[in-house]
């Protein structure tokens, strides 16, 4: 048997904390969709940016 | 008197409505007549809005000075997720086909409107725009004009075929990562996604709030330019919408190229193009005399903290739907909204920030250049129903990855024209960038391309 993958425990874990149905048969979308956000995630997050720099978006009140 | 009014520009018609050599009611028959005609084909409108626009047009006929109606009698059409009254504003799905229907048109159609212009229906789009097809699985596909079995590119596709098609001579879209400059390849007409801000989306259906933008599509750079103008102000009902007071554009095209500097995108920008959009490219940087080439920073990682925000911002919109009507979207739309929700906040964040050094970085480039040149698409129209395409090589799926070359532009909110180039059999565009604010260049290096014939509309046979 393959070993577990975690990102099939996070999609459980993330679908029943977010009370979103996901049936069986659209899993292998949404996983697929997911590892390519997260790579596309993990490429912003890996550049390094100081502690100082501002998200873009700025609320005016 | 226009004989053509297929092909007719939105400025001919203007002018001869505005000047009595046509009437508005022949007009807009005329175009109503052709949409009865091409759409059952091209499958572009959703509504067409034939008693308003008659009426309208009568209307505009009883009017004895037209002079200060710059758009005068022109017929257009917006994407189905512009409000217009007295329609439900679809926005490409069905679980939005039992809103109310709406009370007021859209600020940009009224803007549009009151300069003379003309609504004669709602156009097909790509489910909530989470699309660069233009295929939609409750609609049917909007088809391309220049050859039925392809794609329009979405996620304006109805815009795209409406007016490639000869339907209307404007339209009105949404660009979020591509949705106005990928139909626009795809069909080969022109298309402005002004800079973030800059034109009002009230009473719009949103997708990424802060990445959407709303603008026009036309045959020629002037037509882009006239209801850019028509449209620009600020709006209290947008809270994104800029104070900025309206900038004219359309007087200032005929200055032409002028001195204006400008440089080719290269790296990221070419190594997945194809050799048609590498052709465009070409044509385009040797007619604007762009010989430096440029690399714009960090632009991978752009266009990838583009793509996770709208993931999430996308699912957030979406989520009460995805909850309770899963069922009633797109599953493609549906399972990449799902996974959309479930991206963690501190990805988001950080892409938030990186935006800010992205835009900063690329501001820089505009103290030495006025306009960069790079490709809109990386291919010519794929074939409708395609799920793949090779880039550089890989096979990678065909829907998320077509906006490829836009999403790192609109990201930061800079003004793209998307500029046709008529290669053959299919034409594909080239994005003409400028600094923020600065349409007006954008818009006048597009009608500089258009009269030395490097940049123009192709006519279909239809």
């Amino acid at each position: 048997m393959p070993p577990a993958d975690p990102l099939d425990d996070y999609i459980t874990a993330a679908a029943s904390a977010l009370a979103l149905p996901v049936a069986p048969e659209w899993r292998p979308a949404v996983k697929a969709n997911l590892e390519v956000t997260l790579k596309h995630g993990a490429l912003v997050a890996e550049f390094a940016l100081p502690d100082e720099a501002e998200p873009a978006p700025v609320f005016k009140a | 008197m226009i004989k053509d009014l297929a092909w007719a520009s939105a400025a001919e018609i203007a002018q001869a409505v505005a000047s009595g050599a046509a009437s508005a009611t022949h007009v807009v028959d005329d175009a109503l007549a052709r949409i009865a005609k091409l759409n059952p084909t091209l499958n572009a409108f959703t509504a067409v809005t034939a008693e308003r626009a008659r009426a309208k047009a009568k209307r505009l006929d009883a009017t004895r000075d037209k002079s200060q109606l710059p758009l005068a009698g022109v017929p257009f059409a917006v994407k189905n997720l512009f409000d217009v009254e007295g329609l439900s504003t679809v926005a490409g799905s069905k679980i939005n086909r039992s809103r109310p229907k709406a009370a007021r048109d859209a600020t940009l159609i009224e803007r549009l409107e009151a300069a003379g212009a003309v609504l004669v229906g709602a156009l097909n789009m790509g489910e909530y725009a989470y699309d660069f097809t233009g295929e939609n699985v409750h609609d049917g596909p909007s088809r391309n004009p220049h050859d039925i079995t392809r794609m329009t590119g979405g996620s304006s596709g109805g815009s795209g075929g409406a007016v490639a098609g000869g339907l209307v001579p404007l339209a009105l879209g949404s660009d979020t990562n591509g949705s106005i400059r990928v139909p626009s390849s795809f069909c080969g007409i022109f298309g402005l996604k002004p800079t973030y801000g800059r034109l009002s989306r009230a009473r719009s259906f949103p997708f990424v709030s802060s990445l959407d933008h709303l603008g026009p599509f036309g045959r020629t750079a002037r037509d882009l330019a006239l209801s850019y103008d028509a449209m620009q102000g600020p709006d209290a009902d947008d809270p994104a919408s800029a104070q900025r007071t309206v900038e004219q554009t359309a007087p200032l095209l005929a200055r032409g190229l002028g001195d204006l500097r400008v440089a080719v995108a290269s790296g990221y920008f070419r190594k997945a193009a194809g050799t048609e959009a590498l052709e465009a490219v070409a044509r385009v940087a040797k007619a604007a005399n762009a010989r430096d080439e440029i690399e714009l920073p960090e632009v991978q990682r752009a266009r990838s903290a583009a793509y996770v925000i709208s993931a999430a911002e996308g699912a957030a919109l979406h989520l009460d739907r995805l909850r309770h009507q899963a069922n009633d979207f797109d599953p493609a739309v549906r399972d990449r909204l799902i996974a959309g929700a479930m991206v963690p906040a501190s990805l988001v964040m950080k892409a938030q920030v990186f935006r800010r050094w992205y835009r900063e970085r690329v501001l820089e480039l505009f103290g030495r250049y006025d306009a960069i040149i790079a490709p809109a698409t990386p291919c010519t129209a794929p074939k409708l129903g395609q799920q793949t395409f090779i880039l550089d090589g890989v096979e990678f799926p065909l829907r998320p990855n077509v906006g490829i070359y836009t999403q790192p532009i609109s990201f930061i909110g800079l003004p793209v024209v998307a500029a046709p180039v008529p290669l053959s059999p299919l034409p594909i565009a080239v994005q003409i960038i400028a600094a923020p604010w600065r349409e007006d260049i954008a818009l006048r290096i597009a009608h500089a391309l258009e009269q030395m014939g490097v940049a123009a509309a192709p006519r279909p046979a239809l």
